[in-house]
């Protein structure tokens, strides 16, 4: 990802989304619709666990429901770029709306 | 804001105004940033000058915003791509074949327009994907299944125009074969009806596929006719049981007794779902050199040799698996009967498989050797090429070289011969070689898939391999089912009888259909008539007076 690129997405980020806060129960159904069929628990047919299960090496949950670091700033910088096999998620899939309650949801309770 | 080629830039600016007037400015991306989520995530040209890039996007909700759209798109010449849920990774993706083109993302259309229970049937826009009709029938409580390919993501419409396959059975594993009728909306925004959609309240639209006159619809699959906006399906009724089971042959030239009996349990439709031929042996012959070069000669000796040195692994040379659907005393009954087809075949072992009754809890499905095989969507091969002990860096995506042989034993070892020897010598990015598998009722198709980096020289040398295997599998009389936008012009060649002439006949068609020659650019190899080749010498030339093109207007 190019540098300005990245930038961009941060301060969109964090222009539009910091300053409004996720609707969780939005984001639940975001996460069951977009992501749970590569993230949910059981590597063996999630691809999103199987990868996230071999970094961590048990030092973090492979699950994205179970971790406790996530951020919304994070989670937009995945969805909207991708990594390795994992597409970036276009905007008539995922809303700018969809990935903030999406990254409420994913971040422990503030 | 990025500017297709051939267009100019007031004509283009007045266009946008007026998309945004036809479908909400929300609707309309310009940003390069949210045209960027276009790029092709798996391009073998990833960051080189001849990636595939978009200048805008489009996300219309409505086949009337669709015929909207293309009617102003066809005033200025604008170039169209449409995708439908965008996910054909390994094909292309999201991005178009001719960079700058506009994207029309169909995503937002995606209601399931109906299922019928009783004559199995499903109508539905592009944008549903195997997931969300899948779902529905769940939540329904319907007996139908559906027939998906693996990765669950995509659009049954958009599968099925790229010839899409899955994995159950005949006719609906073969998507393009299992539609019945369509909604098209053409170049100048004009909609039609195939099939006996044509007829005002039809009644068997989905149903009843010939309508009156010449069929039309096969003109929309891997093409660029036409905007395809609605679709039909059939679906079968759920299944009652299923059984896998594998038979085993000892020697080298017991495959084409393997293969001989197969075909024909399939043609008399014993097998109405896929098989496939593999070599047990493989792993031991290629690590042994000697081996290897016997298995590449194969006179009388070699095989031989190379049987006792099966024999001497206690491994069995070849073996098939074969799966059946349907009521439990059929699907028992009938693999006895494959069984016994075999049984003259000095040696020949057999191994039973799955044997599972429905319904089953979908926790249940998902613990199955492979929940795809009995229609559940899934993201599971996305394992491929995941980050793992086996490939700790992971991969940035894939494509396949897939070329379509006879179902015979001696085209199976030919083929494996033959596209072995090219990537032996060029080397390169090979993942995986899929043992030829009969994707479609009466072929086996190879799949020779490569990875794709994120670094341009391998990427470079994975498409020089992919270009020889093109070149020569066609030498052989074998072409592609199916192909990344990369390699598009390069397969559509392959296909050279009497000069293109079939090609020739699709650019008759273009014309005519689309004679401001705006759809989707260069799409199997079909390129409108104000960028192809003017000397009217094949693709080689076209692709070159594309690439000039680009270059200087975009």
């Amino acid at each position: 990802m190019s540098r300005p690129f990245l930038l961009l997405v941060l301060a969109l980020v964090s222009s539009e989304l910091f300053a409004q806060v996720g609707d969780r129960a939005n984001g639940k159904e975001v996460y069951e619709h977009w992501c749970s069929s590569c993230h949910a628990p059981g590597a063996r047919k999630h691809p999103g666990t199987s990868a996230l299960e071999f970094i961590y090496k048990g030092e973090k949950s492979g699950v994205l429901e179970e971790r406790l670091d996530l951020t919304p700033e994070l989670v937009a910088l995945f969805v909207r770029n991708g990594v390795k096999i994992m597409p970036p998620f276009r905007k008539t899939e995922i809303s700018d709306k969809d990935l903030l309650d999406l990254g409420a949801y994913l971040s422990p309770q503030r | 804001m990025r500017y297709p080629p051939g267009v100019s830039q007031s004509d283009f600016d007045r266009a946008v105004r007026q998309f945004e007037s036809s479908i909400g400015a929300e609707w309309v991306f310009t940003d390069e940033a949210d045209v960027d989520l276009y790029r092709d995530a798996y391009s073998p040209l990833w960051g080189e000058e001849e990636e595939k890039i978009p200048s805008i996007a489009l996300a219309p909700q409505s086949a009337e915003e669709v015929q909207s759209l293309m009617a102003i798109c066809n005033e200025f010449q604008i170039p169209v791509y449409p995708v439908s849920t965008g996910k054909n990774l390994g094909y292309g993706g999201s991005a178009p074949v001719l960079t700058g083109s506009v994207v029309l993302d169909l995503k937002r259309m995606n209601r399931i327009i109906e299922v019928n229970e009783e004559n199995a049937f499903a109508l539905v826009e592009p944008g549903v994907s195997y997931f969300d009709l899948y779902n529905y029938i769940q939540e329904k409580g319907l007996d139908l299944w559906i027939d998906c390919p693996d990765p669950g993501w995509g659009s049954l419409i958009g599968n099925s125009l790229d010839h899409g396959v899955g994995y159950t059975v005949n006719p609906y594993r073969d998507h393009f074969e299992a539609h019945c009728g369509m909604e098209v909306v053409l170049a100048d925004g004009d909609i039609v009806r195939t099939g006996m959609g044509a007829l005002p309240n039809a009644e068997t639209w989905q149903q009843y596929r010939w309508g009156y006159g010449p069929w039309m619809d096969g003109l929309f699959a891997q093409s660029n006719f036409g905007v395809v906006t609605k679709m039909g399906f059939w679906l079968s009724p759920a299944p009652e049981a299923f059984r896998s089971g594998s038979v085993q042959v000892m020697r080298y030239n017991d495959v084409h007794e393997l293969v001989r009996i197969t075909a024909k349990m399939m043609y008399s439709g014993i097998l109405n779902s896929n098989a496939g031929v593999q070599s047990p042996m493989q792993f031991a012959i290629g690590q042994n050199p000697e081996m290897h070069e016997r298995y590449e000669r194969a006179n009388e000796e070699d095989i031989r040799i190379l049987d006792e040195f099966a024999r001497s692994n206690n491994t069995p040379f070849w073996s098939s698996q074969f799966k059946f659907y349907g009521p439990r005393e059929i699907v028992d009954s009938s693999w006895e009967y494959v069984k016994r087809q075999f049984a003259d075949i000095d040696g020949v072992r057999y191994q039973d498989q799955e044997s599972l009754n429905f319904p089953m809890p979908y926790e249940e499905l998902m613990q199955t050797a492979d929940e795809n095989h009995l229609g559940v969507p899934s993201m599971s091969v996305f394992q491929l090429g995941n980050r793992s002990n086996f490939n700790p860096a992971g991969t940035n995506g894939h494509l396949g070289f897939s070329p379509v042989v006879p179902m015979t034993g001696e085209a199976v070892l030919e083929s494996n011969k033959v596209l072995g020897r090219v990537l032996r010598e060029m080397g390169g990015n090979t993942v995986f070689n899929v043992p030829p598998y009969s994707y479609h009722q009466r072929t086996f198709t190879i799949l020779v898939g490569f990875t794709v980096t994120r670094d341009a020289d391998t990427n470079r040398k994975t498409r020089e391999i992919f270009r020889e295997l093109v070149k020569v599998a066609a030498e052989h009389g074998w072409g592609e089912y199916r192909t990344h936008t990369a390699f598009m012009d390069d397969c559509a060649a392959a296909y050279s009888f009497n000069d293109n002439a079939l090609l020739r006949l699709q650019q008759t068609l273009k014309d005519a259909i689309d004679p401001r020659g705006i759809i989707s650019a260069g799409r199997y190899g079909i390129w409108p008539k104000h960028i192809r080749d003017t000397e009217g010498k094949g693709v080689a030339t076209i692709n070159v007076s594309k690439e000039k093109e680009g270059d200087s207007n975009v």
